[in-house]
């Protein structure tokens, strides 16, 4: 499974963000982009994982094939931990919970309400949804945000394990994950601004 | 789908869900009823099948800001979104657990309700009739609206504005089945006309909903 873009632009708000972009992620491999604040990055995932629609180009292999993680993790915090990944895992039509708190460290906090949570406890719960999913392309927009070292390494063990079995990964994140990844600077993509062309030669 | 279904019902009993604050409200507007308007029964019964049914709708209205707009604000909808399922079905399930948590125990207090405001007796078959047969389209136009200001912030009162107009043609056939049938009189046909409105309203409204909504997700 092969997730394809090509001559990819992306628009927020109407206007362009990023321009001509092509990449493309097979199974096994995970690709992290990189780039300043503001450049785009969470644009292009949501557009990837399907959003949003592209302003020019094409996103091929996403549909169905996708589980997204974006700054908020879709939590709700009156119920447990447990029910809040039994709920995913239903919606994506799959059961067994207990490896995905297994590989966040969550079998102490599953009775435990998500609103009780500390923000770290959260976002590994947040992470811990993608585990439930069963889906091959993980896009993860920051996934770090909030984590301690210790965290950060279970994620890595997490998105290692998932390439191992055939998955991909295409993450947004400034830290070193310590992955065998290849990097994608999205800076020099970065949309020109359009060419004004409102000169009107009838006018003279 | 179930799982959905399941996990708003959950939400909405769990602390803070606003499970009966709708049916709190309608209670409270009933019970001022005779405060502004006096005492007198005769009054009260002529004026009770319209009170009731406006006193339902706005409880429906009351309760509609938070069918969407919680599932924005911390991602769920965005995740729901990638999900298998098709939006069409999300926000459908959406109007059927808001109809649950709030139109059907409407339907239930209101001949309860209609004892306060002298209901003739005749009148109570076909208040609960018209109200089970119009609270439906009232969640669904309801998600409809909420789906057109998910990610406004503050976007209730708009809301309100928006769906209310939306409401009149089921407020207007649905109260006067109640008034035809407390007052005796034959209900067919604003009774088939309330029940074409909201078969219309389930069938259609949820494309439209689901449409409007991957639009404001962008």
């Amino acid at each position: 499974m092969t997730l394809t873009v090509t001559d990819l632009s992306v628009a927020r708000g109407g206007i362009p963000v990023l321009e001509g972009l092509s990449f493309s992620l097979a199974s096994g491999k995970a690709l992290i982009l990189r780039g300043p604040n503001g450049i785009g990055k969470t644009t292009l995932l949501r557009t990837v994982a399907g959003l949003q629609p592209p302003l020019r180009g094409q996103v091929e292999g996403a549909e169905d094939q996708i589980a997204y993680a974006a700054h908020s993790d879709g939590l709700k915090p009156t119920l447990t931990v447990a029910e809040n990944l039994t709920f995913w895992a239903s919606v994506f039509g799959r059961n067994g919970i207990e490896q995905a708190l297994d590989g966040f460290d969550l079998q102490t906090l599953r009775d435990r309400q998500a609103g009780a949570l500390s923000a770290g406890q959260k976002r590994r719960l947040g992470l811990s949804r993608m585990l439930v999913t069963g889906r091959p392309v993980w896009i993860m927009d920051e996934p770090t945000v909030s984590l301690d070292t210790a965290s950060v390494a279970m994620f890595a063990n997490a998105v290692r394990a998932h390439l191992g079995q055939g998955g991909s990964a295409l993450i947004a994140t400034h830290i070193d994950l310590g992955l065998e990844a290849e990097v994608l600077d999205v800076g020099p993509y970065k949309a020109k601004p359009p060419e004004i062309d409102d000169f009107d030669g009838d006018f003279l | 789908m179930i799982a959905l279904l399941l996990r708003d019902l959950k939400l909405a009993l769990r602390a803070g869900g606003g499970f009966g604050l709708g049916l709190a409200f309608f209670l409270i507007v009933t019970v001022m009823v005779p405060f502004s308007v006096g005492p007198q029964s005769e009054l009260l019964a002529r004026i009770a099948p319209g009170v009731l049914w406006l006193g339902a709708l706005l409880a429906c209205l009351l309760s509609l800001d938070r069918l969407l707009a919680l599932d924005w604000e911390d991602g769920s909808l965005d995740l729901l979104a990638t999900a298998p399922l098709p939006l069409e079905s999300t926000v459908t399930i959406k109007a059927l657990a808001h109809w649950i948590t709030t139109g059907l125990p409407l339907v239930m207090a209101a001949p309860v309700l209609g004892v306060l405001l002298n209901l003739p007796a005749a009148g109570f078959q076909w208040l609960v009739i018209s109200l089970l047969l119009g609270t439906p389209a009232l969640s669904v136009i309801g998600t409809f609206g909420a789906a057109l200001t998910v990610g406004l912030k503050r976007g209730g009162l708009l809301m309100s504005l928006l769906v209310m107009p939306l409401y009149v043609p089921t407020l207007i056939f649905g109260s006067e089945v109640a008034r035809r049938g407390a007052e005796g009189m034959a209900v067919q046909t604003p009774l088939l006309l309330l029940a074409g409105i909201s078969a219309a309203s389930i069938a259609l409204l949820p494309f439209a909903s689901a449409a409007v909504l991957r639009v404001n997700l962008r």
